[in-house]
């Protein structure tokens, strides 16, 4: 872990805003800007060897000037380490593909495009991935409405399955009750959990 | 069972109860006697007279052959019925890979937008007559995803559904007892339509 920090701080250390230690994995926030350099630095040092992209994804702040977190949780497996690289995209920035480095940045990105509409340049196939063909609009962002803007019906003069405004009899009504999921805490002094950030000055 | 009507042409051979062509005869004495009738007949006169209404519902009911339709986690319910346990073969229900060679189209699981085009043509291509059994709450009325925005809600929107089977899942029991109730469906109706 110490041999890690050391390595990480001088490899990229000066390309992060932020690195920090949450539950015991490296949390890097990046610019932008940064990003397809510190991921390939990690993934091309020997030392680190930080292979493997398990996972892309992104979060929805709507209420900040740039938008989105773009999330990359990468998986060192030589050293059983974990890392989030973070960075931040307003709606109209274009974010470069990371599919070059890894492959399983593919579907991942059609995803998050899908989902956020966060467009990756030179994605080989810039395509939806998950909803219906000829959807508008992007689900998981937090302007979406829950029962979208469409449904569909069989249409028995036109012979074919038709797409109509969305019309409930009863309202969706939201019963939240002190949810259990949303009030969770934490606990704190787990595993390691004293979380020491640390600044990287550039 | 439950075709033959004898006591049209010969009164009081086989049973003294009258027969119901609607219900199927349970194993038992009376069940014995309308087949040793049957046997009789086939070994006096080499034929014997059923109703073709009767008879085509009862090959309809007794053949029904399901479009493997699985879309989610009831399909896992539905793999159960067909499987040893319960054993969908002994009511001559074999699951179908085609379309073109089923009965009764069970709907298992969530009905999507997307896969929703996909449903209506795999039911345009079933040949006549054609059933549709919706299986489990989301297939009835979009269910946990009712106001979901990529869930149609319920398959009736598409499809016209014959028998409804609650639950989420239904249990294997459930769909058979579905299954059932389709079958004697089936029987109630009037194939030869007089009009």
């Amino acid at each position: 872990m110490n041999d890690f920090h050391d390595r990480l701080i001088k490899l990229v250390g000066h390309q992060c805003q932020v690195i920090e230690i949450k539950s015991g994995e490296f949390v890097l926030h990046v610019a932008l800007a940064e990003l397809v350099g510190v991921l390939k630095a990690l993934r091309d040092d020997t030392e680190l060897a930080v292979t493997q992209l398990s996972d892309l994804t992104a979060v929805d702040f709507p209420e900040r000037p740039e938008r989105f977190d773009v999330v990359y949780q990468m998986l060192s497996v030589n050293n059983n380490m974990r890392l989030r690289i973070i960075t931040r995209a307003d709606e109209g920035d274009i974010v470069p593909s990371v599919i070059g480095l890894f492959r399983s940045a593919d579907w991942a990105e059609r995803e998050v495009w899908d989902m956020f509409g966060i467009y990756f340049s030179g994605h080989p196939d810039m395509r939806r991935l998950l909803t219906d063909y000829g959807f508008e609009g992007h689900p998981l962002r937090k302007d979406f409405p829950l029962t979208g803007y469409v449904e569909v019906r069989y249409s028995d003069t036109e012979r074919r399955v038709v797409y109509e405004p969305v019309h409930l009899n009863q309202e969706y009504r939201d019963f939240d009750f002190l949810s259990p999921w949303e009030g969770m805490q934490i606990p704190q002094g787990s595993d390691d959990g004293d979380t020491d950030e640390e600044q990287a000055g550039a | 069972m439950g075709i033959i009507d004898s006591s049209k042409h010969e009164p009081g051979a086989a049973s003294a109860t009258p027969l119901s062509a609607d219900m199927p005869i349970p194993p038992g004495p009376d069940q014995d006697a309308i087949l040793a009738a049957v046997g009789d007949e086939i070994a006096n006169r080499g034929f014997v007279i059923a109703k073709a209404d009767k008879l085509f519902n009862w090959a309809r009911s007794g053949s029904l052959w399901p479009m493997t339709f699985g879309l989610a986690c009831c399909a896992v319910e539905m793999m159960h019925s067909a499987a040893s346990r319960y054993d969908m073969d002994r009511y001559g229900m074999l699951f179908r890979p085609s379309p073109r060679q089923s009965d009764v189209m069970i709907v298992a699981g969530t009905l999507t937008n997307k896969m929703a085009p996909a449903l209506r043509r795999v039911y345009d291509q079933m040949p006549e007559p054609r059933w549709v059994l919706s299986m489990g709450s989301c297939a009835n009325g979009g269910g946990y995803y009712h106001y979901s925005y990529a869930v149609v809600r319920g398959c009736d929107r598409i499809v016209p559904v014959d028998v409804y089977v609650p639950g989420c899942p239904p249990t294997a029991e459930a769909l058979i007892y579905g299954l059932l109730q389709l079958q004697k469906k089936i029987r109630r109706t009037a194939t030869i339509a007089r009009t």
